[in-house]
């Protein structure tokens, strides 16, 4: 489980996360929204420590994220697989090799690892591409890769940061049918960062909102989307509320 | 710094990127390190009989030439041509990989970055460096021989005569320790430029940029420092 307990995190004098408490179940996929400079990736990048808390804990497992020490650390990224809003690959590095170099560390042999590559390409349709470099991908193919190495690794957890954000919908609807199948294959607890609502409601099984640093309201897809709350109802059917949308900049620190 | 010490010891994530690296950094650096050298033999020739004429013997020119390369200008100006080479090179890259989430990513896959990025370079740099010195300093003493004996009019036994007539063995490694200095700094400041860079491209050549600045102001403090340490 991954439990965020009074998360406060500034850069400087802005003050992203401010006393942000959520609880991640098992199982299920959990899908963050929020404003655009809101923390949402912020708060995710916690959860593997590649960011460190200014006050409160981020608990995966039962382990306080910032207590540990790099071998606890190695461990804790072993159970995660995170899939970058760009992807993330390594350029110089083709897709397979892009798969083998997070998979050489899991005391596998070398048909293991093929193996996973193979299956993993697979999975995200993108078998017969190993060879190729990232460079020679579409954007839609590059996040399918990102996901494929992410899976090979049979993570516990997946955090995905905005995997939709950029592409066309009907690339988008395949990325969500990608993460339904990650989900119903793999059995993977995964947090969803979005802030595209149609991406929210098809894949994930709950819906937390990012809003003033905290989360303003957590539910079910139908409780999100019959809520009477003016900001998260707002957010939800895109109303540009110039009221609502300058409360959102102040906080994230632009202008509207 | 500290951790990329401590990374030293990740030795399996290191260790296999180390040739390549020492091919990268080395082997790819050796024709501008020639194209100096052979030009610098060329110009140090000419000087020194410049300067020479009429007051000591002709034969000084090999010694001219031979003692500053060795001591000086060949651990200096190969190191100051790669840290423009190099020291950019790895800037770009590292940084390129900073602000596209690629330095993130392998943490995410549980490596260190400092042992999969930082390690391998300054340890092909420090390897290197040295290894292109020593050749560039055999060019631009030939290139400084033949300019002797085609355009000053020496005999090949007047230059070696001078290049050997104040000859110590110290010349040769004091050169090289310099380089090996130059070698560790100019790739070390790199790899941290790189990984703190932030700010998408114009942070890149920001980075790259202060890389190369850094990198020219080390080798001028390193070579001071051993003038005023081993001399």
């Amino acid at each position: 489980m991954i439990r965020f307990e009074n998360v406060h995190k500034a850069f400087g004098k802005k003050i992203v996360l401010d006393g942000l408490t959520l609880d991640i179940p098992e199982g299920a996929t959990t899908a963050l929204i929020g404003f655009s400079g809101s923390g949402k990736s912020v708060l995710l990048k916690h959860v593997v420590g590649l960011l460190t808390p200014n006050a409160g804990s981020v608990t995966v497992d039962d382990q306080v994220v910032a207590d540990l020490d790099w071998d606890g650390l190695t461990a804790l990224r072993s159970k995660i697989g995170y899939v970058f809003q760009f992807a993330a690959l390594f350029d110089s590095m083709t897709i397979g090799d892009n798969l083998r170099l997070g998979l050489a560390r899991r005391g596998l042999d070398a048909g293991e690892v093929e193996e996973r590559v193979t299956q993993s390409l697979k999975v995200v349709d993108l078998a017969g591409t190993a060879d190729h470099f990232p460079s020679e991908l579409s954007g839609g193919m590059r996040k399918r890769v990102g996901v494929a190495r992410a899976i090979a690794l049979r993570p516990r957890y997946i955090l995905y940061d905005e995997p939709t954000t950029g592409l066309d919908p009907v690339t988008s609807a395949v990325i969500d049918q990608l993460m339904i199948r990650v989900r119903g294959e793999f059995g993977t607890t995964a947090i969803m960062v979005t802030h595209d609502m149609r991406s929210a409601y098809t894949v994930g099984d709950r819906i937390a909102m990012l809003y003033g640093g905290r989360i303003r309201q957590v539910g079910t897809v139908r409780e999100i989307q019959e809520t009477e709350d003016p900001v998260v109802r707002q957010f939800i059917e895109g109303r540009p509320d110039l009221e609502g949308a300058r409360d959102a900049a102040a906080l994230s620190g632009g202008g509207v | 710094m500290l951790d990329a010490a401590r990374a030293l010891r990740d030795r399996r994530t290191w260790a296999p990127l180390l040739l390549e690296q020492m091919r990268r950094l080395g082997v790819e650096s050796v024709p501008i390190a020639l194209f100096i050298a052979v030009f610098t033999g060329i110009v140090l020739a000419l000087l020194s009989r410049y300067i020479f004429t009429g007051t000591v013997p002709i034969y000084f020119v090999g010694t001219l030439v031979s003692k500053t390369i060795m001591l000086e200008l060949g651990p200096v100006l190969t190191g100051l041509a790669l840290a423009g080479r190099v020291g950019a090179n790895i800037a770009a890259e590292l940084g390129t990989m900073r602000v596209t989430e690629q330095v993130d990513a392998l943490e995410t896959l549980a490596y260190d970055k400092y042992a999969y990025l930082v390690v391998p370079r300054v340890l092909a740099g420090t390897l290197m460096f040295p290894v292109v010195t020593a050749l560039a300093i055999a060019i631009g003493i030939t290139a400084g021989w033949l300019t002797a004996i085609n355009l000053l009019e020496l005999s090949t036994a007047e230059f070696v005569k001078g290049l050997t007539i104040f000859y110590k063995f110290k010349d040769i490694w004091f050169g090289l320790v310099k380089a090996a200095s130059f070698g560790a700094a100019v790739t070390l400041i790199g790899c941290l430029q790189g990984l703190a860079t932030t700010g998408g491209a114009a942070g890149v050549g920001r980075r790259t940029t202060m890389a190369v600045v850094y990198g020219c102001q080390a080798i001028l403090v390193l070579d001071a420092f051993w003038a005023v340490v081993l001399l």
